[in-house]
């Protein structure tokens, strides 16, 4: 006679495993995502109806604060075997009789948006903490010494050398005072630079047929 | 599912104990809810972007230029100044050929600027508008590049909307010209440009009603 088999039931899967595979997942996530350096100086910035991206990549962007504090930031560019913050940097420094060691540069070339007058560069990139870096940001000079063009000037011009192919955007709070913002323009097309990209958000406004006044 | 194991039925007829009940909760969709709410996360966090308004300027070139003659009958200046403030006067502001024109004050609500532009340029902006609607509604299907151009051919023929200038004084904010550029864009205008104040102006401006 052949066996009774046992009435079937529905088979019970242990999660286990799977709850063990997506903890790993997660360590090697968070691991793995490297963290923003601090930005010199909170933005808020003016809406507008744009929905045109910033690019990643060969950017430089001149950060306005509302005090009207001046900072800046690039990137290395595409190429990563380039070191254009280090270029730049050695390029100041060579302008402004400042010699600056290789550890010096290769803290800079990881670091982001910095504002500072050069005589205090050397001080900020020894600082010990983010406080003390803080304090020393008190924005770039724009306003020219003696007849030379002013420092935001030579930061800009030898950004643009570094990378020729590289966009500038201007990141202004909405509440600063559209003079400085002229003032930076006005140096950015002595720099033979005329388009510009004005960081927004988006906020989307929509106007039809039906708005047109008769 | 989530399971409950039942003893065995008592003896019939007998005094019926409460049956003992034991449960055990099946994990399963907590883990599903966990996993889409960790996807939907990583990928909301990639798409906040900054974006940006690109404005191209005239070369400033050393040598003096010689002023651009544009047509006065299109012409509509409007001036920033602090507090938000929108003042704006149609024509031409010589000192030489008085009377200088009223300036009208506004500001930047829909009923403001806003209503005032697109008087002045409904019909390019009519022509822009049913394009893109037409565009919307499936009448129409073009790639966006060849949408784009369009609407930047219709903006380069038009020979009637406004020129607008756009002159910021030392107590305009950085978000007030933004808006303004803006309002440009959402206008449809087809020529405007940012250009310094005149003296006169700031005359106008001491002088204009509050």
């Amino acid at each position: 006679m052949p066996k009774l088999k046992p009435p079937v039931r529905t088979p019970h899967i242990d999660m286990t495993p799977m709850v063990d595979l997506f903890s790993v997942l997660l360590i090697f996530l968070l691991l793995t995502a490297s963290f923003r350096p601090q930005e010199a100086t909170t933005i808020t910035s003016p809406n507008s109806v744009s929905e045109k991206q910033a690019p990643d990549t060969s950017i430089m962007t001149i950060i306005l604060n509302k005090e009207g504090k001046v900072f800046f930031n690039m990137d290395n560019g595409k190429d990563s075997t380039k070191h254009t913050r280090v270029d730049v940097l050695t390029e100041m420094g060579k302008q402004y009789n400042i010699k600056f060691t290789p550890k010096e540069l290769y803290d800079f070339g990881h670091w982001a948006s910095f504002g500072m007058p050069m005589v205090d560069f050397k001080k900020w990139l020894n600082a010990k903490d983010s406080k003390e870096k803080e304090l020393l940001q008190t924005g770039i000079p724009t306003d020219s010494v003696d007849n030379q063009p002013s420092q935001l000037f030579f930061w800009v011009r030898f950004a643009r050398l570094a990378n020729p192919n590289a966009e500038v955007a201007i990141k202004g709070d909405g509440e600063t005072n559209y003079k400085k913002v002229k003032l930076v323009m006005d140096l950015l097309q002595e720099n033979k630079v005329n388009k510009f990209n004005l960081v927004t958000n988006l906020e989307k406004q929509e106007v039809t047929l039906k708005d047109l006044p008769k | 599912m989530a399971e409950i194991i039942e003893q065995e039925k008592g003896k019939k007829g007998g005094k019926r104990r409460p049956k003992k009940l034991s449960t055990r909760i099946d994990m399963t969709p907590m883990v599903d809810l966990m996993c889409l709410l960790i996807t939907f996360f990583m990928l909301t966090t990639a798409f906040s972007k900054p974006k940006v308004m690109v404005i191209t300027m005239p070369e400033k070139s050393k040598v003096d230029q010689p002023q651009v003659k544009i047509a006065a009958w299109r012409t509509l200046t409007i001036l920033l100044t602090g507090d938000d403030a929108v003042y704006y006067y149609a024509g031409e502001a010589n000192p030489r050929k008085p009377p200088l024109p009223d300036l009208i004050k506004s500001d930047f609500s829909k009923n403001g600027i806003r209503k005032v532009l697109l008087e002045k340029n409904k019909d390019l902006f009519r022509q822009i508008a049913e394009y893109r609607e037409k565009r919307i509604s499936g009448k129409l299907i073009v790639a966006d590049t060849t949408a784009d151009a369009a609407v930047k051919k219709m903006k380069k023929e038009d020979m009637k909307g406004p020129i607008i200038l756009i002159k910021a004084d030392e107590k305009a904010k950085y978000k007030n010209v933004v808006s303004i550029i803006d309002e440009m864009s959402i206008c449809n205008i087809a020529s405007y440009a940012v250009v310094d104040i005149f003296p006169i102006e700031l005359e106008m401006l001491k002088n204009a009603p509050k």
